[in-house]
Protein backbone atom coordinates (compact mmCIF):
# COMPACT_ATOMS: atom_id res chain seq x y z
CA UNK A 1 0.00 0.00 0.00
CA UNK A 2 1.32 3.38 -0.94
CA UNK A 3 2.02 6.25 1.36
CA UNK A 4 -0.39 9.14 0.69
CA UNK A 5 0.73 12.63 1.66
CA UNK A 6 -1.39 14.66 4.03
CA UNK A 7 -1.25 18.36 4.71
CA UNK A 8 -1.33 20.16 7.99
CA UNK A 9 0.64 20.06 11.18
CA UNK A 10 3.21 22.68 10.15
CA UNK A 11 2.94 24.54 13.43
CA UNK A 12 3.24 21.36 15.48
CA UNK A 13 6.27 20.31 13.43
CA UNK A 14 8.05 23.61 13.90
CA UNK A 15 7.37 23.56 17.63
CA UNK A 16 8.59 19.96 17.82
CA UNK A 17 11.84 20.99 16.12
CA UNK A 18 12.37 23.88 18.51
CA UNK A 19 11.96 21.52 21.46
CA UNK A 20 14.30 19.03 19.80
CA UNK A 21 16.98 21.74 19.48
CA UNK A 22 16.60 22.52 23.16
CA UNK A 23 16.86 18.82 24.04
CA UNK A 24 19.88 18.40 21.78
CA UNK A 25 21.72 21.22 23.52
CA UNK A 26 20.70 20.00 26.97
CA UNK A 27 20.95 22.09 30.13
CA UNK A 28 22.72 25.39 29.53
CA UNK A 29 24.88 25.01 32.63
CA UNK A 30 26.68 22.03 31.02
CA UNK A 31 29.48 23.11 28.67
CA UNK A 32 28.67 22.79 24.97
CA UNK A 33 30.63 20.17 23.00
CA UNK A 34 33.03 21.57 20.44
CA UNK A 35 33.59 19.86 17.09
CA UNK A 36 37.26 19.46 17.98
CA UNK A 37 36.27 17.58 21.15
CA UNK A 38 34.04 15.23 19.18
CA UNK A 39 36.64 14.76 16.44
CA UNK A 40 39.53 14.09 18.82
CA UNK A 41 37.84 12.33 21.74
CA UNK A 42 35.00 10.43 20.05
CA UNK A 43 37.18 9.56 17.08
CA UNK A 44 35.84 6.04 16.57
CA UNK A 45 32.28 7.39 16.29
CA UNK A 46 33.58 9.94 13.77
CA UNK A 47 35.33 7.15 11.83
CA UNK A 48 32.17 5.07 11.65
CA UNK A 49 30.13 8.02 10.40
CA UNK A 50 32.78 8.78 7.75
CA UNK A 51 32.88 5.28 6.30
CA UNK A 52 29.14 4.58 6.37
CA UNK A 53 28.37 8.15 5.33
CA UNK A 54 30.81 7.37 2.50
CA UNK A 55 32.47 10.76 2.93
CA UNK A 56 35.92 11.14 4.44
CA UNK A 57 35.84 14.45 6.33
CA UNK A 58 36.32 14.25 10.09
CA UNK A 59 35.05 17.78 10.79
CA UNK A 60 31.84 17.19 8.87
CA UNK A 61 31.31 13.84 10.57
CA UNK A 62 31.84 15.49 13.98
CA UNK A 63 29.31 18.16 13.10
CA UNK A 64 26.79 15.53 11.97
CA UNK A 65 27.25 13.65 15.26
CA UNK A 66 26.67 16.85 17.23
CA UNK A 67 23.57 17.71 15.19
CA UNK A 68 22.19 14.16 15.59
CA UNK A 69 22.73 14.11 19.38
CA UNK A 70 25.12 11.22 18.92
CA UNK A 71 22.69 9.07 16.89
CA UNK A 72 25.27 7.66 14.48
CA UNK A 73 22.81 6.31 11.90
CA UNK A 74 21.14 9.74 11.77
CA UNK A 75 24.59 11.37 11.46
CA UNK A 76 25.43 9.01 8.59
CA UNK A 77 22.20 10.07 6.87
CA UNK A 78 23.13 13.76 7.32
CA UNK A 79 26.55 13.18 5.76
CA UNK A 80 25.10 11.25 2.81
CA UNK A 81 22.57 14.02 2.22
CA UNK A 82 25.29 16.68 2.34
CA UNK A 83 27.51 14.91 -0.17
CA UNK A 84 24.76 15.04 -2.79
CA UNK A 85 25.08 18.85 -2.78
CA UNK A 86 28.74 18.79 -3.87
CA UNK A 87 30.19 18.46 -7.37
CA UNK A 88 32.45 15.50 -8.15
CA UNK A 89 36.00 16.55 -9.00
CA UNK A 90 37.09 13.08 -10.09
CA UNK A 91 38.64 9.86 -8.83
CA UNK A 92 41.78 9.17 -6.86
CA UNK A 93 44.48 6.79 -7.97
CA UNK A 94 43.82 3.42 -6.28
CA UNK A 95 45.19 3.45 -2.72
CA UNK A 96 48.39 1.48 -2.29
CA UNK A 97 47.65 -0.04 1.08
CA UNK A 98 50.79 -2.20 0.93
CA UNK A 99 52.72 1.06 1.40
CA UNK A 100 50.62 2.16 4.37
CA UNK A 101 52.48 3.82 7.26
CA UNK A 102 51.61 1.15 9.80
CA UNK A 103 50.29 1.95 13.27
CA UNK A 104 48.82 -1.50 13.80
CA UNK A 105 49.39 -4.73 11.92
CA UNK A 106 48.56 -8.16 13.23
CA UNK A 107 48.07 -11.61 11.79
CA UNK A 108 46.15 -14.23 13.72
CA UNK A 109 47.12 -16.92 11.19
CA UNK A 110 50.86 -16.25 11.05
CA UNK A 111 52.71 -15.82 14.29
CA UNK A 112 55.95 -15.00 12.50
CA UNK A 113 54.65 -12.65 9.82
CA UNK A 114 57.67 -10.61 8.63
CA UNK A 115 57.79 -7.29 10.45
CA UNK A 116 56.16 -8.81 13.50
CA UNK A 117 52.87 -8.41 15.28
CA UNK A 118 52.38 -4.70 15.95
CA UNK A 119 49.46 -4.11 18.31
CA UNK A 120 49.13 -0.33 17.93
CA UNK A 121 46.54 1.61 19.93
CA UNK A 122 44.00 -1.17 20.54
CA UNK A 123 41.18 -2.00 22.92
CA UNK A 124 42.16 -5.67 22.58
CA UNK A 125 43.50 -7.15 25.82
CA UNK A 126 41.96 -4.38 27.92
CA UNK A 127 39.97 -5.76 30.83
CA UNK A 128 36.70 -4.06 29.91
CA UNK A 129 36.37 -2.80 33.44
CA UNK A 130 34.78 0.61 33.78
CA UNK A 131 37.57 3.07 34.52
CA UNK A 132 36.25 5.39 37.20
CA UNK A 133 39.39 7.49 36.95
CA UNK A 134 37.96 8.90 33.70
CA UNK A 135 34.91 10.17 35.57
CA UNK A 136 37.16 12.56 37.42
CA UNK A 137 38.08 14.90 34.59
CA UNK A 138 41.37 16.59 33.99
CA UNK A 139 44.17 14.08 34.33
CA UNK A 140 46.47 13.65 31.35
CA UNK A 141 47.09 9.97 30.60
CA UNK A 142 50.49 8.40 30.97
CA UNK A 143 52.31 9.06 27.69
CA UNK A 144 52.73 6.33 25.07
CA UNK A 145 56.09 4.57 24.99
CA UNK A 146 58.32 5.70 22.14
CA UNK A 147 60.82 3.10 20.94
CA UNK A 148 64.35 4.03 19.89
CA UNK A 149 63.83 2.62 16.41
CA UNK A 150 60.71 3.12 14.26
CA UNK A 151 59.10 0.17 12.53
CA UNK A 152 59.94 -0.34 8.87
CA UNK A 153 58.45 2.06 6.30
CA UNK A 154 56.80 -0.85 4.61
CA UNK A 155 55.71 -4.13 6.17
CA UNK A 156 55.18 -7.10 3.84
CA UNK A 157 51.54 -8.07 3.40
CA UNK A 158 50.21 -11.58 3.80
CA UNK A 159 50.06 -11.80 -0.01
CA UNK A 160 53.80 -11.04 -0.20
CA UNK A 161 54.45 -13.83 2.29
CA UNK A 162 52.44 -16.40 0.36
CA UNK A 163 53.42 -15.31 -3.15
CA UNK A 164 56.24 -17.86 -3.59
CA UNK A 165 54.06 -20.89 -2.97
CA UNK A 166 50.93 -19.75 -4.81
CA UNK A 167 48.96 -20.85 -1.78
CA UNK A 168 46.87 -17.72 -1.58
CA UNK A 169 44.41 -16.49 -4.16
CA UNK A 170 46.07 -13.75 -6.23
CA UNK A 171 44.21 -10.47 -6.75
CA UNK A 172 43.25 -10.13 -10.38
CA UNK A 173 44.65 -7.07 -12.04
CA UNK A 174 43.78 -6.47 -15.65
CA UNK A 175 45.29 -3.94 -18.03
CA UNK A 176 42.78 -1.40 -19.24
CA UNK A 177 40.16 -2.55 -16.78
CA UNK A 178 36.83 -0.74 -17.06
CA UNK A 179 36.05 2.03 -14.59
CA UNK A 180 34.78 0.39 -11.41
CA UNK A 181 31.07 0.28 -10.65
CA UNK A 182 29.89 3.38 -8.79
CA UNK A 183 26.85 3.06 -6.55
CA UNK A 184 26.58 6.84 -6.33
CA UNK A 185 25.87 6.93 -10.07
CA UNK A 186 24.27 3.58 -10.89
CA UNK A 187 21.61 1.64 -9.01
CA UNK A 188 22.37 -1.74 -7.52
CA UNK A 189 22.28 -4.45 -10.21
CA UNK A 190 22.72 -8.21 -10.18
CA UNK A 191 24.73 -10.30 -10.58
CA UNK A 192 27.01 -7.82 -8.81
CA UNK A 193 30.71 -7.61 -9.63
CA UNK A 194 33.15 -7.66 -6.74
CA UNK A 195 33.77 -3.91 -7.23
CA UNK A 196 30.08 -3.17 -6.66
CA UNK A 197 29.98 -5.58 -3.73
CA UNK A 198 33.00 -4.04 -1.99
CA UNK A 199 31.69 -0.48 -2.42
CA UNK A 200 28.33 -1.51 -0.98
CA UNK A 201 29.96 -3.36 1.93
CA UNK A 202 32.36 -0.46 2.64
CA UNK A 203 29.43 1.86 3.29
CA UNK A 204 27.18 -0.89 4.67
CA UNK A 205 25.90 -0.90 8.22
CA UNK A 206 28.43 -2.23 10.70
CA UNK A 207 25.82 -3.95 12.84
CA UNK A 208 24.24 -5.73 9.88
CA UNK A 209 27.60 -6.91 8.51
CA UNK A 210 28.78 -7.93 11.97
CA UNK A 211 25.72 -10.11 12.51
CA UNK A 212 26.01 -11.66 9.06
CA UNK A 213 29.71 -12.39 9.65
CA UNK A 214 28.84 -13.91 13.02
CA UNK A 215 26.10 -16.06 11.50
CA UNK A 216 28.52 -17.16 8.79
CA UNK A 217 31.10 -18.21 11.38
CA UNK A 218 28.49 -20.12 13.34
CA UNK A 219 27.54 -22.26 10.35
CA UNK A 220 25.03 -20.20 8.42
CA UNK A 221 27.55 -19.43 5.68
CA UNK A 222 29.95 -22.27 4.94
CA UNK A 223 33.07 -20.15 5.40
CA UNK A 224 35.67 -20.90 8.03
CA UNK A 225 37.80 -17.79 7.97
CA UNK A 226 41.08 -17.09 9.65
CA UNK A 227 42.28 -13.56 10.11
CA UNK A 228 45.19 -13.40 7.68
CA UNK A 229 46.04 -9.81 8.39
CA UNK A 230 44.70 -6.57 9.83
CA UNK A 231 46.47 -3.28 9.09
CA UNK A 232 45.68 0.18 10.35
CA UNK A 233 47.64 3.26 9.42
CA UNK A 234 47.96 6.13 7.01
CA UNK A 235 48.03 5.96 3.22
CA UNK A 236 48.31 8.66 0.57
CA UNK A 237 45.39 9.68 -1.60
CA UNK A 238 46.77 10.72 -4.98
CA UNK A 239 44.63 12.69 -7.35
CA UNK A 240 45.31 14.07 -10.83
CA UNK A 241 43.74 17.52 -11.22
CA UNK A 242 42.69 18.08 -14.82
CA UNK A 243 44.45 21.49 -14.74
CA UNK A 244 47.78 19.86 -13.89
CA UNK A 245 47.68 16.48 -15.65
CA UNK A 246 49.91 14.78 -13.07
CA UNK A 247 49.02 13.24 -9.72
CA UNK A 248 49.38 15.24 -6.53
CA UNK A 249 49.19 13.92 -2.98
CA UNK A 250 45.84 15.27 -1.87
CA UNK A 251 45.71 13.80 1.60
CA UNK A 252 47.03 11.19 3.94
CA UNK A 253 44.07 9.28 5.39
CA UNK A 254 43.72 6.66 8.09
CA UNK A 255 42.52 3.28 6.85
CA UNK A 256 41.76 -0.13 8.31
CA UNK A 257 42.28 -3.12 6.06
CA UNK A 258 41.51 -6.77 6.76
CA UNK A 259 42.30 -9.91 4.80
CA UNK A 260 40.43 -13.04 5.85
CA UNK A 261 41.62 -16.33 4.44
CA UNK A 262 39.62 -19.50 4.10
CA UNK A 263 40.37 -22.90 2.63
CA UNK A 264 39.34 -23.50 -0.95
CA UNK A 265 39.23 -27.21 -1.74
CA UNK A 266 40.07 -26.84 -5.42
CA UNK A 267 38.04 -27.26 -8.60
CA UNK A 268 38.61 -28.60 -12.13
CA UNK A 269 40.45 -25.38 -13.06
CA UNK A 270 42.01 -24.28 -9.78
CA UNK A 271 44.19 -26.23 -7.35
CA UNK A 272 43.40 -26.14 -3.63
CA UNK A 273 44.58 -22.92 -1.99
CA UNK A 274 43.42 -20.22 0.38
CA UNK A 275 40.75 -17.83 -0.84
CA UNK A 276 40.67 -14.25 0.41
CA UNK A 277 37.94 -12.01 1.73
CA UNK A 278 38.72 -8.30 1.79
CA UNK A 279 37.66 -5.43 4.00
CA UNK A 280 38.71 -1.77 3.75
CA UNK A 281 37.37 1.22 5.65
CA UNK A 282 38.18 4.86 6.26
CA UNK A 283 39.46 5.48 9.76
CA UNK A 284 39.73 2.94 12.56
CA UNK A 285 36.85 0.56 11.99
CA UNK A 286 38.37 -2.81 12.74
CA UNK A 287 35.18 -4.69 13.62
CA UNK A 288 33.63 -3.40 10.42
CA UNK A 289 36.66 -4.25 8.25
CA UNK A 290 36.72 -7.80 9.65
CA UNK A 291 32.98 -8.27 9.13
CA UNK A 292 33.25 -6.88 5.61
CA UNK A 293 36.05 -9.33 4.75
CA UNK A 294 34.06 -12.32 6.02
CA UNK A 295 30.93 -11.25 4.15
CA UNK A 296 32.97 -10.59 0.97
CA UNK A 297 34.31 -14.14 1.13
CA UNK A 298 30.88 -15.61 1.93
CA UNK A 299 29.36 -13.85 -1.08
CA UNK A 300 32.17 -15.10 -3.34
CA UNK A 301 31.53 -18.64 -2.09
CA UNK A 302 27.82 -18.09 -2.77
CA UNK A 303 28.62 -17.14 -6.38
CA UNK A 304 30.82 -20.26 -6.74
CA UNK A 305 28.20 -22.62 -5.30
CA UNK A 306 25.38 -24.10 -7.37
CA UNK A 307 22.92 -23.11 -4.68
CA UNK A 308 23.13 -20.57 -1.89
CA UNK A 309 21.64 -22.09 1.20
CA UNK A 310 22.50 -19.25 3.56
CA UNK A 311 21.42 -15.62 3.65
CA UNK A 312 25.01 -14.34 3.91
CA UNK A 313 25.84 -16.01 0.58
CA UNK A 314 22.87 -14.42 -1.21
CA UNK A 315 24.14 -11.19 -2.77
CA UNK A 316 20.69 -9.72 -3.40
CA UNK A 317 19.72 -10.27 0.22
CA UNK A 318 22.99 -8.86 1.58
CA UNK A 319 23.56 -5.93 -0.77
CA UNK A 320 19.93 -4.78 -0.88
CA UNK A 321 19.74 -4.64 2.92
CA UNK A 322 23.19 -3.53 4.05
CA UNK A 323 22.69 0.22 3.66
CA UNK A 324 21.44 1.76 6.89
CA UNK A 325 20.31 5.00 5.23
CA UNK A 326 17.93 3.05 3.00
CA UNK A 327 16.97 0.59 5.72
CA UNK A 328 16.30 3.24 8.31
CA UNK A 329 14.35 5.34 5.80
CA UNK A 330 12.12 2.44 4.81
CA UNK A 331 11.49 1.21 8.34
CA UNK A 332 10.99 4.69 9.73
CA UNK A 333 8.69 5.90 6.97
CA UNK A 334 6.08 3.72 8.68
CA UNK A 335 5.65 6.39 11.33
CA UNK A 336 4.65 9.00 8.76
CA UNK A 337 0.89 9.40 8.30
CA UNK A 338 -0.67 6.35 6.65
CA UNK A 339 -4.23 7.45 7.45
CA UNK A 340 -5.70 6.66 4.02
CA UNK A 341 -3.92 3.29 3.89
CA UNK A 342 -5.30 2.53 7.30
CA UNK A 343 -8.85 3.58 6.32
CA UNK A 344 -8.75 1.17 3.39
CA UNK A 345 -7.26 -1.56 5.54
CA UNK A 346 -9.85 -0.97 8.25
CA UNK A 347 -12.74 -1.32 5.82
CA UNK A 348 -11.22 -4.50 4.46
CA UNK A 349 -10.72 -6.05 7.90
CA UNK A 350 -14.27 -5.05 8.96
CA UNK A 351 -15.70 -6.72 5.86
CA UNK A 352 -13.60 -9.87 6.41
CA UNK A 353 -14.73 -10.00 9.99
CA UNK A 354 -18.39 -9.62 9.03
CA UNK A 355 -18.09 -12.40 6.45
CA UNK A 356 -16.22 -14.62 8.90
CA UNK A 357 -18.87 -14.12 11.58
CA UNK A 358 -21.71 -14.89 9.14
CA UNK A 359 -19.93 -18.03 7.92
CA UNK A 360 -19.16 -19.17 11.43
CA UNK A 361 -22.77 -18.68 12.56
CA UNK A 362 -24.02 -20.61 9.51
CA UNK A 363 -21.60 -23.45 10.29
CA UNK A 364 -22.69 -23.56 13.92
CA UNK A 365 -26.36 -23.55 12.90
CA UNK A 366 -25.71 -26.41 10.44
CA UNK A 367 -23.87 -28.38 13.13
CA UNK A 368 -26.76 -27.85 15.57
CA UNK A 369 -29.26 -29.00 12.97
CA UNK A 370 -27.23 -32.12 12.23
CA UNK A 371 -27.02 -32.90 15.96
CA UNK A 372 -30.77 -32.62 16.33
CA UNK B 1 52.85 18.71 0.86
CA UNK B 2 50.62 21.80 0.97
CA UNK B 3 47.45 19.86 0.13
CA UNK B 4 47.72 17.52 3.10
CA UNK B 5 49.04 20.08 5.61
CA UNK B 6 46.88 20.95 8.59
CA UNK B 7 45.10 24.19 7.52
CA UNK B 8 45.71 25.97 10.84
CA UNK B 9 49.40 25.04 10.89
CA UNK B 10 49.82 26.10 7.26
CA UNK B 11 48.06 29.41 7.93
CA UNK B 12 50.52 30.20 10.70
CA UNK B 13 53.58 29.28 8.60
CA UNK B 14 52.14 31.13 5.60
CA UNK B 15 51.81 34.31 7.66
CA UNK B 16 55.60 34.15 8.18
CA UNK B 17 56.16 33.69 4.43
CA UNK B 18 53.99 36.68 3.63
CA UNK B 19 55.76 38.79 6.28
CA UNK B 20 59.21 37.80 4.94
CA UNK B 21 58.22 38.73 1.41
CA UNK B 22 56.80 42.09 2.46
CA UNK B 23 53.15 41.30 1.90
CA UNK B 24 50.93 38.91 -0.04
CA UNK B 25 51.59 38.98 -3.78
CA UNK B 26 48.88 40.75 -5.78
CA UNK B 27 46.82 38.25 -7.71
CA UNK B 28 43.47 37.71 -9.39
CA UNK B 29 41.19 34.74 -8.91
CA UNK B 30 40.62 32.79 -12.12
CA UNK B 31 38.48 30.11 -10.54
CA UNK B 32 36.87 30.91 -7.20
CA UNK B 33 37.47 28.42 -4.42
CA UNK B 34 34.96 25.59 -4.66
CA UNK B 35 34.41 22.51 -2.49
CA UNK B 36 33.64 19.15 -4.06
CA UNK B 37 34.29 15.46 -3.78
CA UNK B 38 36.99 13.09 -4.90
CA UNK B 39 36.00 9.44 -5.06
CA UNK B 40 38.71 7.45 -3.27
CA UNK B 41 39.52 4.17 -4.96
CA UNK B 42 41.03 1.09 -3.41
CA UNK B 43 42.22 -2.17 -4.87
CA UNK B 44 40.13 -5.33 -4.58
CA UNK B 45 41.96 -7.65 -2.21
CA UNK B 46 44.56 -4.93 -1.62
CA UNK B 47 46.37 -5.42 -4.90
CA UNK B 48 43.76 -6.09 -7.61
CA UNK B 49 41.64 -3.95 -9.90
CA UNK B 50 40.13 -0.75 -8.53
CA UNK B 51 36.88 -0.35 -6.60
CA UNK B 52 35.25 2.77 -5.13
CA UNK B 53 35.72 2.96 -1.36
CA UNK B 54 33.95 6.24 -0.70
CA UNK B 55 34.36 9.95 -1.28
CA UNK B 56 36.40 12.64 0.44
CA UNK B 57 35.92 16.39 0.42
CA UNK B 58 38.37 18.58 -1.45
CA UNK B 59 38.60 22.28 -2.30
CA UNK B 60 40.15 23.80 -5.40
CA UNK B 61 40.93 27.24 -6.78
CA UNK B 62 43.02 28.77 -9.54
CA UNK B 63 44.71 32.16 -9.24
CA UNK B 64 47.05 34.29 -11.38
CA UNK B 65 49.76 36.53 -9.98
CA UNK B 66 50.13 40.05 -11.33
CA UNK B 67 53.36 38.87 -12.91
CA UNK B 68 51.39 36.26 -14.90
CA UNK B 69 52.14 32.94 -13.17
CA UNK B 70 49.06 30.75 -12.76
CA UNK B 71 48.73 28.74 -9.55
CA UNK B 72 46.47 25.73 -9.05
CA UNK B 73 45.42 24.77 -5.53
CA UNK B 74 43.79 21.45 -4.67
CA UNK B 75 43.55 20.55 -0.99
CA UNK B 76 41.70 17.99 1.11
CA UNK B 77 38.82 19.28 3.23
CA UNK B 78 36.62 22.34 2.89
CA UNK B 79 38.94 25.19 3.85
CA UNK B 80 38.95 27.81 1.06
CA UNK B 81 41.85 29.76 2.55
CA UNK B 82 43.86 26.53 2.52
CA UNK B 83 43.16 26.08 -1.21
CA UNK B 84 44.05 29.72 -1.94
CA UNK B 85 47.32 29.40 -0.03
CA UNK B 86 48.18 26.25 -2.01
CA UNK B 87 47.41 28.03 -5.30
CA UNK B 88 49.47 31.10 -4.32
CA UNK B 89 52.38 28.88 -3.31
CA UNK B 90 52.13 26.98 -6.60
CA UNK B 91 52.28 30.25 -8.56
CA UNK B 92 55.06 31.69 -6.41
CA UNK B 93 57.18 28.59 -6.96
CA UNK B 94 57.24 29.57 -10.62
CA UNK B 95 58.69 33.03 -9.88
CA UNK B 96 62.40 33.72 -9.49
CA UNK B 97 61.98 36.06 -6.54
CA UNK B 98 59.63 34.11 -4.31
CA UNK B 99 60.30 30.44 -5.08
CA UNK B 100 63.17 30.18 -2.58
CA UNK B 101 61.04 31.24 0.39
CA UNK B 102 58.11 28.97 -0.60
CA UNK B 103 60.52 26.03 -0.96
CA UNK B 104 61.70 26.64 2.57
CA UNK B 105 58.09 26.54 3.74
CA UNK B 106 57.56 23.23 1.95
CA UNK B 107 60.75 21.85 3.46
CA UNK B 108 59.64 22.74 6.96
CA UNK B 109 56.20 21.19 6.35
CA UNK B 110 57.94 18.07 5.05
CA UNK B 111 60.14 17.97 8.16
CA UNK B 112 57.12 18.30 10.46
CA UNK B 113 55.20 15.59 8.62
CA UNK B 114 58.24 13.28 8.63
CA UNK B 115 58.69 13.87 12.37
CA UNK B 116 55.02 13.05 13.04
CA UNK B 117 55.29 9.89 10.97
CA UNK B 118 58.52 8.89 12.72
CA UNK B 119 56.93 9.39 16.14
CA UNK B 120 53.96 7.19 15.18
CA UNK B 121 56.33 4.54 13.79
CA UNK B 122 58.27 4.54 17.09
CA UNK B 123 55.11 4.24 19.16
CA UNK B 124 54.06 1.37 16.87
CA UNK B 125 57.48 -0.26 17.36
CA UNK B 126 56.97 -0.10 21.13
CA UNK B 127 53.80 -2.21 20.72
CA UNK B 128 55.49 -4.97 18.70
CA UNK B 129 55.06 -8.36 20.33
CA UNK B 130 58.22 -10.22 21.29
CA UNK B 131 57.22 -13.84 21.29
CA UNK B 132 59.25 -16.22 23.32
CA UNK B 133 58.89 -19.93 22.89
CA UNK B 134 58.35 -22.07 25.91
CA UNK B 135 60.93 -24.82 25.88
CA UNK B 136 59.28 -28.08 26.75
CA UNK B 137 61.43 -30.17 28.98
CA UNK B 138 60.72 -33.28 30.85
CA UNK B 139 60.25 -32.79 34.52
CA UNK B 140 62.82 -34.09 36.94
CA UNK B 141 63.03 -37.83 36.89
Amino acid sequence: MAYVAVKGGERAISHAHLWLEEERRGPGDVAELSLAQIREQLSLAVDRVMVEGSCCDADLAALAIKQASGDLVEAIFLLRAYRTTLPRFGFSEPLETARMAIRRRISAAFKDIPGGQVLGPTYDYTHRLIDFKLAAEGGAPEPAVVAAEPIADRLPTISDVFSKEDLLQVDERSDGAEAPFDLTRDPMSFPAGRDQRLQALARGDEGFLLSLAYASQRGWGSTHPLCGEIRMGEASVEFTPPELGFPIELAEITLTECTMISEFGGSMERPPQYAKGYGLTFGRNERKAMSMAIVDRALASGAEASETPHAVQDEEFVLYHSDNVEASGFVQHLKLPHYVDFQASLQFVRRLRKEWTARREAELAAAREAAE
Amino acid sequence: MLAKADPARLASLWADVVADLGGAPPHEVLRPAETGLVMVRGRMGGNGDAFNVGEMTATRTVIRLESGEVGVGYVSGRDRTHATTAALADAMLQTSTRAERVKRLIDSLADEQAAARDLAARKAAATRVDFFTMVRTRGPG
